[in-house]
């Protein structure tokens, strides 16, 4: 088991005819992924991935025709929230948004059309999510590198990208595998919280601990914290805060990674998650050493 | 992007909100000529303001009254020739003073709990929104917006009660309120601020008053202002450090620190947690700097610019996790960026992922000092700058 990816993930990818989309999409097939169908306005009825994979102009077609369920966005920041948007109204229930620099007032619109449509949206400005497996039997969307992956029982949840590869390499180096690692995205405004994800985490039987990778800005992390305390009291959980040192009112890479006055600060994200019972990292090496001090056991 | 007060006021006005009858002058006698316009309309006072974009600026003698054109052009002149927190005053805002009766707050933003435009208002205003936050939390009141539609009526007119607003006053403000997140969409701004919105006097209105936006701030959204090129032309370059100037149209994400180790790092969540660690290991960052995805061998070379261009840098620590970053890219930028520096300091290069292995061989054959982990990396940048700094 896991979350959100597995072997019944048909995937279509929007945006597969792009630089990005196309190498990704190699890359996610490689691993084990059931990709189904491309969609590119104006491309349809020609053949993506090396001539294995069929696009279509529209994500309705893609659905209608190969039975897609999941979709990964690659599509250029102007138009990646349409195409959102395109995907809940298609009858896609999990979406993946992978693009970068979405206008904000655009993310508003689309994810009240996700959540009209009931569908959840992971993202956007996320890495995506992995479900690793041996011998291709994994799954992957989006563009966390495979190789960090051993298979395991620990759920990773993080809002950044190569921040979560450094984390997972070196829980895969200590011999600790997981379960699903997920990039929830670095934005304000994102489809699937930390909250959500630990929710998702709970539910999924083949996942024995969690790690939670924050960073400053919102408060996203101390109400999953108020929650895990409350609700995963039977799980090691372990987390990382990034940006203990950045200073006040700068905005650090991440459009949501600001400390404004009082509010976002790693500290208060730290304190909250030692409240709920998180033992949480100085260093992203620490984490699987924590791991075990946590309770957890390598089966 | 933040932009100065006088545009914000701009942005207002377009949109057929009640400002100030105001203009910018950038000189002493622009301001005497406004000043001597808006005298000649019956204005008794009139108000000098610094267009500075940072906080505090009445404190910093800023803002100032004149009641007469000439004590305006001196008033100007003097406001002209302040430095206010580092940013010299290039600009002045000359506004009627108005008889304010009571100070609104009122605000709509991008809120990323509710995941929508949040407006906000206060019949607390003129004051900081956090202090009334932190003071009493019940003098708020809020509504999300519509996320299609913007401010529907109903929930301006909740707003309004909620204030305490009735009659003429109520009316205005419900306009005024559907106007801030009407232009918050359509100019795509994280913050549309007005503070205070003042009620001042108005004769020949039933009720005797009204409502104008007296100050505004708005921040807009860098990730749409490709799309509003009139508004990115609102850019305040002067006050815009010329090395910030080129990481943003080198895309890269720059910030500059008061320390004395250079970061160069792929991602932002790395680059925060390599501060961390620099500052863990008894270092002081220099810098913030994620050199973004993909990044090729020129970008790295420019980003190596940008971080020598501080003069306080005394090591370099990169370090890069290649995922769709390549780290024989980045070590051939490093290569390429060394042979053209006119300054060298010692670095210590952690790279690791996608490529490492063909990475590791440039970098040996380069004879660059490297570190397996990045607590290591960390730790040696922090002796490298130490011993630098001794000589």
């Amino acid at each position: 088991m896991s979350i959100l990816v597995d072997q019944h993930t048909r995937l279509v990818v929007q945006g597969l005819t792009g630089r990005e989309g196309g190498f990704h999409a190699g890359q996610m097939a490689a691993y084990g992924t059931k990709i189904v169908a491309g969609v590119t306005p104006g491309r349809g009825g020609e053949l993506g991935l090396d001539g294995t994979v069929p696009v279509f102009d529209t994500v309705r077609e893609a659905v209608e025709k190969t039975g897609a369920n999941t979709s990964c966005i690659f599509v250029p920041a102007a138009g990646a929230a349409d195409a959102i948007a395109e995907a809940a109204a298609s009858g896609i229930k999990t979406i993946f948004c992978i693009t970068e620099g979405i206008p904000v007032h655009d993310m508003v619109g689309a994810l009240a059309i996700v959540q009209q449509h009931g569908a959840r949206l992971i993202g956007p400005n996320c890495p995506g999510a992995t479900t690793p497996g041996v011998n291709g039997l994994g799954a992957k969307i989006g563009i966390i590198p495979a190789s960090i992956h051993l298979p395991g029982d620990v759920g990773v949840v993080s809002r950044s990208g190569t921040l979560t590869y450094e984390a997972v390499q070196s829980m895969t180096d200590a011999g600790i595998g997981q379960s699903t690692c997920l990039g929830i995205g670095g934005d304000p405004i994102i489809g699937t919280t930390f909250r959500d994800a630990l929710e998702l985490f709970a539910a999924d039987s083949a996942t024995r601990a969690l790690v939670l990778i924050g960073e400053i800005g919102g408060s996203a992390e101390e109400e999953a914290a108020a929650w895990a305390g409350e609700h995963l009291k039977h799980l090691p959980r372990v987390a990382f805060i990034a940006g203990r040192a950045a200073p006040e009112g700068r905005r650090m890479g991440h459009a949501g990674a600001i400390v404004s006055g009082a509010s976002g600060r790693a500290i208060d994200k730290i304190a909250a998650l030692e409240a709920a019972g998180f033992k949480v990292a100085a260093s992203p090496t620490e984490l699987p050493r924590l791991l075990i001090e946590a309770g957890y056991t390598k089966r | 992007m933040k932009i100065h007060e006088a545009e914000a006021r701009e942005l207002l006005g377009r949109a057929g909100l009640p400002v100030p009858d105001a203009d910018v002058a950038t000189t002493a006698t622009g301001a005497r000529a406004i000043a001597a316009r808006l005298f000649a309309t019956g204005v008794p006072q009139v108000v000098i303001k610094a267009q500075v974009l940072v906080g505090g600026r009445g404190k910093a003698g800023g803002v100032k009254l004149a009641s007469n054109a000439i004590e305006a052009e001196s008033t100007a002149a003097a406001i002209l020739a302040l430095t206010i927190k580092d940013l010299p005053v290039r600009r002045v805002l000359v506004a009627p003073a108005s008889t304010i009766i009571r100070e609104i707050y009122l605000a709509a933003l991008i809120d990323r709990t509710t995941r929508g435009v949040l407006v906000m208002a206060s019949a607390a205003g003129g004051m900081e929104i956090e202090e009334v936050a932190a003071k009493d939390p019940t003098a708020i009141v809020r509504e999300v917006a519509h996320p299609h539609g913007g401010l529907l009526p109903f929930q301006a007119r909740r707003l309004g009660f909620g204030i305490g607003l009735r009659g003429e006053l109520l009316k205005q403000f419900c306009v005024i309120a559907a106007g801030l997140v009407k232009i918050a969409r359509e100019s795509d701004a994280d913050l549309v601020e007005v503070n205070p919105l003042a009620v001042v006097p108005a004769p020949e209105l039933p009720g005797g008053e009204r409502l104008i936006c007296l100050d505004a701030k708005v921040t807009l959204d860098d990730s749409a202002l490709d799309r509003h090129p009139d508004l990115a032309a609102w850019r305040d370059a002067d006050s815009e450090d010329p090395i910030d100037r080129e990481a943003r149209e080198q895309g890269i994400s720059y910030i500059r620190l008061d320390g004395s180790i250079g970061c160069m790092v792929n991602g932002a969540g790395l680059a925060m947690t390599t501060l961390d660690l620099v500052t863990r290991a008894g270092g002081t960052p220099a810098n913030f700097l994620d050199i973004g995805g993909g990044a090729r061998a020129d970008k790295v070379a420019a980003a190596m610019r940008i971080i020598l261009a501080d003069a306080g840098v005394k090591a370099i620590l990169v370090n890069i996790f290649g995922g769709i970053t390549r780290g024989d890219e980045v070590a051939k930028g490093l290569i390429e960026a060394r042979a053209q520096q006119e300054r060298t300091v010692p670095m210590v290069v952690r790279i690791v992922g996608t490529n490492a292995a063909e990475a590791a061989v440039l970098l040996r054959e380069g004879g660059f000092e490297t570190a397996a982990s990045l607590d290591e990396a960390a730790e040696k940048a922090v002796a490298l700058a130490a011993a630098g700094g001794d000589k």
